[in-house]
């Protein structure tokens, strides 16, 4: 198993996102994280989802995203030229809040609200920072958190508009799995 | 500049447009403003006895003609006994566009009178579908869901219309061309895909040419010949693929999977080249898929991406239509042949002594009563190759595909992916009306009838003259032969006693069918002549038969292939075979 990301352009019609979700649960994927917002075009949303699957179930899987005739464009995110971000809001009820602000400092976060007993911290960060940062949050008390989904974009030049399925030549995709894949 | 109508004659203009010529249905509120102008239409509406009914006639209709197929219906319950025909054609691959009405669009989201999430219900099960609140959305929609059924790997497309949006005043402009930025089937294979298969081809020893539906539906049944003539190479039709390469020719050794011919069973499975064509390597076919033709390579030829690989490695795969496919690829194996051409002696000897030794075959009822398979394979070569066969689901279907001898393609109609029961009837119905002038067969197992009989009425009704066989065995007779093979007999609510009751002579009368008995092997021949001769009506056979033939050979589910059974605790001695 491992993580993969996938970036889906789609046709921003009613009912796309149950299409994606119900071809998700139907065919037993499991999603990590999902997210989905407008883009650069009016007329085209944008899905990154995260999974933790087998490569051979990936192509499956894009293929079946891909099938779906509102979804225009399916590629994964190469891990090693992609900026991954999450987004987290995580609100602190301590006393120590100058050990809090030392913490936020530390970890590049912000301060987005404070009162006497709380203070909400915005963190915009790779996974692994985010974690890192709850972390070293938990032992303050931590009154209530949330989460998006992760987003990524590719660096330089590239665009996904530039290395979709459809531009890659679906039959080429299945080079990626190989026969061992399917022993069992 | 487009004419101002209401929505609701703007669908059935659409409808025109798209070329239909008869749509199965039934009326009801939310769909009401459809059927005024329906009455004036050119389109013929045949007025069904059950939603279920529509579904599977459009589906009978599509898989004998080629066309898309039509059905259109109410919001509601109207909407939801659609849902077994629409998951159906998902899963065979049938063309088909489902009407429904929706409730309007205020009260979407109400739970009001007979409202369903039909789009949202269906999403699963349909090939795409839609919702439409604006009148004028319904041009394009219905042109994109006929493309979209039509094109591709084919499929069910519903079409869900708010009652307003039938209701309100619209221009009517129906759609030249049709753009979808998310759909573009691929037709054209790529050309080092075809070269990489001719390769394989050329090193193979042992190849079989494992043929599915799509063979059909991409009415490839000639080039899929010539191929096939060319390599000398065994052929084996699945279920969905029955018709599609002739049962008389030399190369074929006939259905593999669970019920399949022993030789077609094991050419697939000591195959080394699979050259898979519009098929699926379903569980059925392949038994335990781990030990499933574990020393082939795959060339893997479909129009739809998404098949490749989702069961079983494909060392080549092949995106595109095969007809395309099929087109390109015979100039590309002559060429490769020209540089050396396998020879298959050895592998022919070893599949035509499976073939001689184990051919399909049945024994008698000890008792003198009536065999199933006799019934079946009489009715096949009395009514012929050109006639049309539609089956239900179970012993009956698989004695159906087994002993009626088919030549042609979208002779042979089924529920094969999702196994529906009741699927015979109404299909036989979709099919006659689409191909009037061929005698339609339904074959029928007692249990199935009786989930769709109602739809004779509307043959009845409709002068649409198909012929019913019931192979009467009294039981859901294939749950039954797994429980004498897995239950230790203990028959757990399969007997229907129909027998007894109902009377299916009588309820044939009452529905405005002829009604025959057949109970005595002797009489067989005359009784199905009988049924040839009646066709101002239609006809149904209560053929009584012997309540414990079994279909034979079997891989238990879950097994390898290499377990088939020839017959309960038989399997073939393969010592004595090569291989």
């Amino acid at each position: 198993m491992s993580k993969h990301t996938l970036a889906v352009l789609v046709e921003n019609s009613p009912g796309v996102l149950a299409r994606v979700a119900s071809l998700f649960s139907r065919r037993a994927y499991n999603i990590d994280s999902l997210a989905v917002g407008p883009t650069e075009n009016p007329d085209i949303s944008r899905m990154t989802i995260v999974l933790n699957l087998e490569g051979h179930v990936l192509d499956q899987v894009m293929a079946q995203v891909y099938k779906l005739v509102n979804v225009i464009a399916v590629s994964e995110m190469p891990t090693d030229s992609t900026v991954h971000r999450e987004l987290l809001l995580v609100k602190v009820a301590t006393t120590k809040i100058d050990e809090v602000l030392e913490i936020v400092l530390r970890f590049g976060a912000k301060v987005v609200d404070e009162d006497e007993q709380t203070v909400t911290i915005e963190c915009t960060a790779e996974s692994v920072h985010i974690e890192a940062l709850l972390k070293a949050l938990t032992p303050y008390g931590v009154k209530e958190l949330v989460q998006s989904g992760l987003v990524a974009l590719e660096r330089g030049t590239a665009a996904l508009s530039d290395r979709t399925l459809s531009a890659q030549g679906i039959s080429t995709l299945h080079e990626i799995s190989t026969q061992a894949d399917y022993q069992n | 500049m487009g004419k101002e109508m209401t929505g609701a004659s703007s669908l059935v203009k659409s409808l025109e447009a798209a070329g239909v010529d008869v749509m199965f249905g039934i009326p009801g509120g939310a769909i009401l403003p459809a059927y005024d102008p329906i009455f004036d239409s050119s389109i013929r509406h045949i007025l069904v006895r059950h939603e279920q009914g529509a579904g599977h006639a459009a589906e009978g209709y599509a898989q004998a003609t080629g066309r898309v197929g039509v059905c259109i219906v109410t919001s509601g319950p109207g909407a939801t006994n659609l849902v077994t025909a629409l998951a159906n054609a998902q899963m065979d691959s049938v063309p088909m566009v489902a009407i429904t009405g929706q409730v309007p669009s205020a009260a979407i989201g109400t739970d009001a009178f007979q409202e369903a999430d039909i789009r949202g219900i269906t999403m699963p099960i349909t090939k795409h579908n839609y919702l439409i609140t604006d009148p004028a959305d319904i041009p394009r929609a219905i042109a994109e869901a006929f493309h979209i059924a039509s094109t591709g790997r084919p499929g069910p497309v519903l079409v869900d219309i708010a009652k307003d949006a039938l209701q309100k005043m619209t221009t009517f402009k129906y759609p030249s061309e049709i753009h979808l930025a998310g759909y573009k089937p691929q037709v054209e294979p790529e050309d080092e895909a075809i070269r990489d298969a001719a390769v394989l081809i050329a090193q193979s020893e042992k190849p079989v040419l494992y043929v599915g539906g799509g063979v059909i539906k991409a009415n490839a049944s000639k080039e899929l010949m010539r191929l096939a003539e060319l390599m000398g190479a065994p052929v084996v039709t699945t279920l969905m693929a029955r018709g599609a390469f002739p049962d008389s020719h030399h190369l074929h050794l006939g259905m593999p999977g669970m019920h399949g011919t022993v030789a077609a069973v094991t050419a697939l499975q000591k195959a080394d080249l699979l050259v898979t064509l519009g098929a699926r390597f379903d569980d059925r076919v392949t038994g335990k898929l781990s030990s499933f033709a574990v020393n082939a390579k795959v060339i893997h030829a479909d129009i739809d991406p998404a098949e490749i690989g989702k069961n079983r490695y494909a060392d080549v795969a092949v995106i595109g239509d095969l007809l395309h496919t099929l087109n390109a690829l015979i100039p590309a194996v002559q060429k490769e042949f020209k540089k050396s051409k396998p020879d298959l002696t050895t592998w022919w000897r070893q599949m035509s002594s499976l073939r001689a030794t184990y051919p399909l075959g049945y024994t008698k009822p000890e008792d003198g009563s009536l065999s199933p398979q006799f019934v079946i394979e009489r009715i096949g070569a009395i009514s012929g190759p050109d006639s049309i066969y539609v089956a239900g689901v179970g012993q009956h279907q698989m004695w159906a595909s087994q002993f009626v001898k088919y030549e042609k393609p979208r002779t042979w109609l089924n529920s094969g992916g999702l196994g529906t029961m009741g699927y015979a009837v109404p299909a036989a119905m979709g099919a006659k009306v689409g191909m009037p002038d061929t005698t339609v067969w339904a074959i029928d197992g007692d249990g199935c009838f009786q989930m769709t009989n109602q739809e004779l009425v509307t043959c009845a009704l409709n002068n649409i003259p198909i012929k019913v066989a019931i192979i009467n065995n009294e039981s859901l007779g294939m749950v039954r032969q797994w429980q004498t093979m897995f239950y230790e007999g203990r028959y757990s609510n399969t007997s229907l006693q129909s027998k007894f009751i109902p009377d299916f002579v009588k309820l044939a009368d009452a529905m405005g069918c002829a009604g025959l008995r057949c109970e005595r092997p002797e009489d067989v021949d005359a009784v199905i002549k009988e049924a040839m001769s009646i066709n101002d009506q239609p006809v149904v056979v209560d053929f009584r038969v012997f309540k414990d033939a079994m279909v034979w050979p079997m891989v238990a589910a879950g097994s390898s292939n290499d377990e088939i059974m020839i017959a309960r605790g038989l399997a073939p001695d393969w010592d004595s075979q090569e291989l």
